[in-house]
């Protein structure tokens, strides 16, 4: 192991900021990382032990006890579930004789949850050491368990359990002409870097990742820089070190259109952060590819590497004296790194915590200098901006709401799959497309976005009205709310970084009341004290995680409070806790679970 | 030149480089707080000390002054959120205030009685958490750490060690000890660090001192803590 830290350290140039790439090879080696190692890479890396350890504890890929040789992990996103999740996995364990969250005694295989891969269009999905597993079924799971018997090494797995397909459905404006590899650079060059920001501010382009910032605005920010160096002169703008940064950490449950971009229009993708490079003077470039992506990390490198040999990339680019490169960095589980700010802590090595604002990115980013940090999406449709013209797109979708926004459409619907839409498009005109029938309703945006019922769909995509990073899972009249509402507020606390109070305990209390509720066990008063909880969290969390994740309570409860109210006893006292429950433990040990081993919480409510 | 903000209706100066708690406490305006210490780099966790700015909500420690703000703190809605984050404090771990020798001296259970604090409201999470006396004089109960940083920026920022770091995700957050053991015994930390002395509750405590004063004489039997705060914190401030 000491040789194959030191080779790892020294090809990731004993750079901190490369420790999850570190970690990441440590844990595909050794399925853990070993205490010996992190001791090793702090020598090495000159770093604390502690920093080390807060990152193997922070992120969900690493693990500081060893995994199976073969780990797999099956995505718990709530559209996973709608297709068979849960009977998935108690096959795949009962067929590897392995406990859901164990490692089998052998050593040779883990099975565990994840959080959404990212795969809801061709799910139940998973992961086998960061690979993808889509449409996982019986058969499959007969065929995983005999490969893993044998101990065959992934790459003699059948190619088939890995395929992950598109799914393109509805190309329109971005997605039917994708541009020629080059075009947008020459036509910046030609028509010059201010000028081809003004055809992206006439462009009226907002951020796709969901906030929608104007990205025009927030380039020329970045370029301008910290205040205190906006009075130096040009040279020394001209200088400064900045970043651009690509979020493809695509964590948001039911958004995958990241993934489809990446795969089939990468060099356009690549060329917009190239494009903002050239405007803004920046010369390096990271992708920020979320882990559960790994399957297209080889494809990615060689579209860069092309890019290269083609004077795309790199050293004076296209002749035109500008250089930038692009590296690509693996995530390694956790939602909270697409927040830009702890996208940035990750980046630079460290657990995903949202740092404090301000001051913000576009000032101090990466290492402290000026970093752009856009969605995969956003830089894609500023490539084809900088080629067709800021009015092109802008004679597109609403007032406020410029040009096509493309969704992933998954859950209840014949057609799951990627949907290009202009801005002010009807939910109804969606579904209709999608093959959705029968609907209870939608959630828009992911879970932290808004959950709507099928008396608004006439209601329009576009920041004004229903904005959305993308996701739109639809539910039909057989789903019901509160599981929906319950996978989302689970995994809200479980992605909460724990950073600030009201989130990290907010989000854990608001997991707790509602499963007393779901379960049961609520009494008058509980649904108010929900209700109160969630207002907290919203408001006083640190970031938008936070900000968010009473969403699908709170969008729900007003939507459908008698669901809520339904599940409670009728009661005129509140049992603090729950009386049964907390008798598991003694049942355990004493090995019983008849009915004289169990209370009832209050006298049944004979008149129900 | 001076520039000036709005604290409750309040007009008062401010300089340039500083935060909204910076103004408020060289004003003698006591906004309570936690994580925040006016010799450390702030942390803005706690979120106790969240504000109204303009109308949004911002922790008054990080959030820097800017002239014409209009900054709302004593609010009966800021007041009563401000508890019942603190309540959030206390379920979360496991605070027995009568059995606790930081009773008295404790800034959790002080600023608990300050927002009139009389319930914990929300259900207990009972942790199973450790305690390390390893230490000859120092020792460390899991028990009651807030994660506020205190502890870890003292002894990078003062003590120039690198003793604790906060590690984990979300309720699953803790306080992790420098040393190849992961026990106190075996770090640089000294009875005399800023780091043994500064946290704000009772999770590090200096050996065989604990009753020295008897309860009923310590700092906050008899004063609140926005007086304390202003009198002790004050001072440093600005330096
Ligand atoms: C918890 C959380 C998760 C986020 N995840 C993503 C993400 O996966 N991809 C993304 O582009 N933006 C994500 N964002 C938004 C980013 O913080 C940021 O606003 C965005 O990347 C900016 O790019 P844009 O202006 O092009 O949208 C997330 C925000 C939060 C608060
Ligand atoms: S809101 Fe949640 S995710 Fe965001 S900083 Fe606070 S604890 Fe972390
Ligand atoms: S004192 Fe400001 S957030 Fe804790």
């Amino acid at each position: 192991m000491k040789q194959f830290i030191q080779d790892l350290a020294e090809t990731n140039r004993y750079q901190a900021t490369n420790l999850l790439r570190i970690l990441r090879e440590v844990q595909a080696r050794f399925h853990y990382i070993p205490e010996e190692a992190i001791e090793q890479i702090a020598g090495l890396l000159n770093i604390s032990r502690t920093q080390i350890i807060s990152v193997v504890d922070f992120y969900s890929f690493f693990h500081s006890t060893p995994r199976g040789q073969y780990e797999l992990l099956i995505s718990d996103s709530i559209t996973d579930h709608m297709l068979g999740k849960q009977s998935i996995i108690d096959y795949l364990s009962d067929k590897l004789n392995v406990a859901v969250g164990e490692v089998r005694e052998d050593g040779v295989v883990s099975l565990d949850n994840t959080s959404c891969t990212g795969m809801c269009d061709q799910g139940p999905a998973g992961l086998v050491n960061g690979y993808a597993l889509t449409r996982l079924d019986r058969p499959r799971i007969d065929q995983i368990t005999d490969l893993i018997n044998q101990q065959k090494p992934l790459d003699q797995w059948p190619a088939e359990l890995f395929l992950v397909e598109d799914n393109i459905r509805r190309p329109t404006l971005l997605l039917d002409q994708p541009i020629q590899p080059g075009a947008a650079l020459k036509a910046l060059f030609e028509r010059g870097g201010s000028e081809t920001l003004a055809e992206i501010t006439q462009s009226g382009l907002r951020g796709r990742g969901g906030a929608g910032y104007h990205t025009a605005w927030k380039w020329h920010l970045c370029y301008e820089g910290p205040e205190e160096d906006a009075f130096c002169d040009i040279d020394a703008q001209k200088q400064q070190q900045r970043y651009i940064v690509c979020n493809a950490d695509e964590g948001e449950p039911g958004t995958f259109k990241d993934r489809v971009l990446l795969n089939s229009y990468a060099h356009q993708v690549f060329e917009g952060m190239t494009l903002c490079a050239g405007i803004i003077g920046a010369q390096q470039g990271f992708l920020y590819l979320r882990g559960e992506y790994l399957h297209l990390c080889d494809k990615l490198q060689s579209v860069l590497e092309e890019r290269r040999q083609a004077g795309l990339l790199g050293n004076n680019i296209l002749k035109e004296g500008l250089n930038f490169d692009i590296e690509i960095c693996l995530g390694a589980g956790a939602y909270i790194c697409g927040e830009e700010s702890a996208l940035i802590e990750s980046l630079e090595g460290k657990m995903g915590i949202p740092r404090n604002r301000p001051p913000y990115p576009v000032t101090q980013g990466y290492l402290g200098k000026p970093t752009v940090v856009n969605n995969v999406e956003t830089f894609m449709a500023a490539a084809s901006i900088a080629i067709n013209g800021g009015d092109w797109f802008a004679s597109v979708g609403t007032e406020k709401s410029k040009g096509t926004k493309i969704l992933s459409i998954c859950g209840d619907c014949s057609r799951p799959g990627i949907y290009e839409y202009p801005f002010g498009t009807s939910i109804q005109t969606v579904l209709n497309d999608c093959g959705a029938s029968d609907v209870l309703g939608i959630q828009i945006g992911g879970p932290s976005g808004t959950f709507i019922s099928n008396h608004e769909f006439d209601r329009k995509l576009a920041f004004e009205d229903l904005a959305t990073g993308g996701s739109f899972i639809v539910f039909n009249k057989s789903r019901n709310i509160l599981d929906i509402v319950n996978n989302f507020t689970h995994f809200f606390a479980h992605e909460s970084c724990g950073f600030c109070t009201p989130c990290r305990v907010g989000t854990a209390l608001l997991k707790k009341q509602l499963d007393k509720i779901i379960g049961g066990h609520g009494s008058a008063g509980d649904v108010v004290v929900l209700e109160e909880l969630c207002q907290l969290v919203k408001s006083y969390s640190h970031c938008g995680l936070g900000q968010t994740a009473a969403n699908p309570i709170l969008t729900t409860l007003e939507r459908y409070p008698d669901l809520y109210q339904s599940r409670l006893k009728e009661i005129s006292y509140e049992p603090g806790f729950d009386l049964d429950g907390a008798l598991e433990t003694a049942r355990r040990m004493a090995n019983r679970n008849d009915a004289g081993a169990h209370l009832a919480q209050i006298e049944a409510n004979e008149h129900e | 030149m001076s520039k000036n903000i709005t604290i409750d209706g309040k007009t008062i100066p401010f300089e340039d480089g500083q935060t909204i708690m910076d103004a408020a406490m060289a004003a003698d305006i006591y906004i309570p707080h936690l994580c925040h210490q006016p010799e450390f780099t702030p942390h803005g966790s706690c979120k106790l000390c969240t504000i109204k700015v303009n109308g949004r909500n911002c922790t008054a420690c990080t959030f820097p002054a800017m002239a014409g703000q209009e900054v709302l703190s004593e609010t009966q809605e800021l007041i009563d959120d401000r508890k019942k984050i603190t309540q959030m404090l206390f379920v979360e771990g496991n605070h027995f205030c009568p059995a606790c020798e930081k009773t008295g001296n404790c800034q959790l259970q002080a600023v608990a009685y300050h927002l009139n604090m009389l319930d914990d409201h929300f259900t207990h999470f009972y942790p199973s958490r450790e305690m390390d006396a390893s230490h000859a004089d120092v020792m460390i109960d899991h028990n009651r750490c807030i994660f506020c940083t205190l502890c870890v920026r003292a002894s990078q920022q003062k003590d120039g060690k690198d003793v604790f770091a906060i590690s984990g995700r979300g309720i699953n957050r803790h306080l992790i000890i420098n040393s190849e053991s992961g026990l106190l015994k075996d770090t640089d930390l000294d009875a005399t660090d800023q780091a043994a002395h500064i946290c704000p509750t009772g999770a590090i405590l200096i050996k065989r001192t604990g009753y020295q004063v008897p309860i009923g004489e310590r700092i906050y039997d008899h004063k609140e803590i926005d007086q304390v705060s202003l009198e002790t914190e004050h001072h440093q401030h600005g330096e």
